[in-house]
């Protein structure tokens, strides 16, 4: 998707290629609502906002290598936190970019806390204990709403503040320049700027001493210790920096939604967020990014199944709504099977599926074979 | 000769075996030291020891004077001990030049915030570090091999990749875990004049090899390891006729 940006023909083309890339993000909600309706501008919204997610994750699972089964216990701290201080239930009402830096920041924390006790682990073992710490927090804040109620339990918090700047409210729709911005409108641009944001700081990250020590640990976790690396300080600095990506999704999650419940904390959360990654192309960027949009968008395009059976054969056959999930699963599982390196794979990822020399296989199986 | 390196009656058990027993031995600064002996005499083992993979059961090891048994790796790397593997271990997925930049994160200091804002510090550092990692691999021969992947090397190409990462973090002493293992003689005779190369520029070398010839032409002193008992150290010359040693390698029988 971003991929014509890495080899411009002249650096004419490659402006003109980013201005037209940012003409068409400008106007895509508009373009989209003319074409299929305002809900499908929440649905861009959702899709910028699972960017920034599979951004995140992809820092512990794709660079560092660490499967982490409960991203979304983080994006569930953000979006308490900010529940918690910007909402009529507790009575606080802070603005937006006070509460998103204190909710990336506890996520932050507690990426640091997961990481820490699971150092030693890997692959499958990792992945169940991470799986049991996104299900602790997720049952924490269906139950704690007694003795003394801290998270509302299942009914969620309601009435959440939406962002406002320069005091016009994210939460309604208004006319500005004699054009009408509905609510959706608005989150747009601001999750764009967050989305594009996170990919500045994800291509910066990539590129640098600390993401050269991510894939190295990914790699060779024995020989990046043996080259000098903090494989313990490194490793929890990937869980930390995917949990700030984390926790501040939350934050715009719980602002745009208005309202939140643990229901949208599932482990179902966690995987789809993995299974973006993976369907993309874990660990480049271009990949993660068109995962997160496909996955977005492929299930709400599946809800016209409904309509599609009625003008082909006259009634619903099959509820959409099963046939939706039917789908979704037959193309991971196609996909899986003849392109398992992802839609925009990079270059080693490619080379690892498709190794002609199997020294990457070799390189596998002896992984740990020098320890204790 | 200052001692760069002391073995201090290092013992390693695993369960019931005596992977090492009480070895006791010294480097001194600027020689290269070769460490020989059959499969399974546990060359490999103290190699662990030395560079934090395995905790020692007892005994001490010193670099330089300062203790660096049961140290973390990455301390041991700080300090200025690097090695290589015997089963090589390079990042297969990176390129050779990253490979070696790896290697320089124990001189470099850039964080999170330098790598986001890329501010000037962190820009001349980046910069210096590419520097020495291209001087690095053209001074293992492979500097137009830089944006080749590492698993896309050659063997023998790997293995000087090795030493290339190895060299990036500054190390005074250098461990080689069978550095010419499965190599021709051509390429045994580059390394070995690699080997006098680093030798030249004060570097001191612990090498475990096989390859008795080429124990015997680059090692100033050797250590003879069997059953994880050190049974002779000295010049290569007096530890080939060492009773002891041919005992070890070709059984009682023949040396009888």
């Amino acid at each position: 998707m971003l991929e014509f940006l890495h080899r411009p023909r002249t650096r004419a083309q490659a402006r003109a290629a980013i201005i037209l890339l940012a003409v068409l993000l400008a106007l895509l909600p508009f373009l989209v609502e003319a074409g299929l309706g305002r809900s499908w501008v929440r649905v861009l919204d959702f899709a910028l906002l699972y960017v920034i997610l599979a951004l995140g994750l992809n820092i512990v699972v794709g660079y560092a290598g660490l499967l982490d089964l409960g991203f979304v216990a983080f994006y569930a701290l953000g979006a308490y936190l900010y529940a918690w201080l910007a909402s009529p239930h507790f009575g606080l009402h802070l603005p937006f970019w006070v509460v998103l830096p204190l909710g990336a920041g506890l996520a932050g924390l507690f990426g640091v806390l997961l990481g820490a006790p699971t150092l030693r682990l890997r692959g499958d073992y990792l992945a169940i204990v991470t799986l049991g710490f996104g299900e602790i927090i997720r049952i924490f804040m269906n139950n704690l709403n007694a003795p003394v109620n801290i998270t509302n339990g299942p009914q969620g918090i309601n009435l959440i503040d939406p962002v406002t700047i320069a005091g016009v409210s994210f939460g309604k729709t208004q006319e500005l320049f004699g054009i009408t911005f509905a609510s959706a409108h608005f989150y747009y641009y601001l999750f764009l700027v967050f989305t594009l944001a996170t990919l500045f700081i994800a291509y910066r990250l990539q590129d640098s001493r600390i993401g050269r020590a991510w894939v190295a640990i990914r790699e060779d976790e024995v020989a990046a210790a043996a080259m000098g690396i903090n494989t313990r300080n490194i490793k929890l600095l990937a869980f930390a920096m995917g949990a700030v990506f984390g926790g501040v999704a939350g934050g715009l999650f719980a602002a745009f939604q208005g309202f939140i419940s643990p229901e949208s904390f599932t482990l179902w959360e966690s995987i789809l967020i993995l299974c973006m990654i993976v369907l993309g192309g874990m660990g480049h960027i271009p990949g993660v990014v068109l995962g997160a949009v496909l996955l977005t968008v492929l299930p709400e395009a599946l809800r016209y199944l409904g309509d599609w059976q009625r003008a082909a054969l006259g009634e619903v056959v099959v509820d959409p709504g099963d046939l939706r999930m039917l789908l979704f699963g037959v193309a991971l599982v196609l996909m899986m099977v003849y392109r398992p390196e992802g839609l925009i794979p990079s270059r080693q990822r490619k080379r690892e599926f498709h190794a002609e020399d199997g020294v990457a296989a070799q390189e596998q199986a002896s992984l740990y074979d020098s320890r204790a | 000769m200052a001692t760069l390196l002391n073995v201090n009656g290092v013992s390693k058990r695993f369960g019931g075996i005596h992977a090492l027993d009480e070895v006791t031995l010294a480097v001194q600064e600027g020689e290269i030291y070769g460490l020989i002996g059959p499969n399974g005499a546990g060359k490999t083992t103290l190699f662990n020891c030395m560079t934090g993979l395995y905790s020692v059961s007892r005994g001490e090891i010193l670099l330089d004077g300062r203790p660096i048994h049961n140290r973390k790796p990455h301390v041991i790397v700080e300090l200025g001990f690097a090695r290589t593997f015997q089963n090589i271990r390079l990042f297969a997925n990176m390129t050779a030049l990253e490979n070696v930049l790896v290697g320089r994160h124990v001189r470099t200091h850039a964080g999170v915030f330098g790598a986001v804002l890329r501010d000037a510090g962190t820009r001349a550092e980046e910069a210096a570090s590419r520097e020495r990692a291209r001087a690095l691999l053209d001074f293992v021969g492979l500097a137009n091999k830089g944006r080749t992947l590492a698993g896309h090397l050659a063997y023998g190409e790997q293995r000087r990749l090795e030493i290339a990462r190895a060299l990036a973090t500054e190390p005074r002493l250098l461990a080689l875990d069978e550095p010419v293992a499965g190599m021709n003689p051509a390429e045994r005779r580059q390394m070995a004049e690699l080997f006098q190369r680093l030798r030249a520029q004060g570097l001191t070398l612990l090498l475990i090899e096989h390859d008795v010839k080429l124990v015997m032409g680059l090692c100033d002193r050797v250590a003879v390891l069997d059953y994880g008992r050190k049974i002779a150290e000295g010049a290569p010359n007096a530890v080939r006729q060492d009773p002891t040693v041919i005992a070890a390698y070709l059984g009682t029988e023949a040396a009888a």
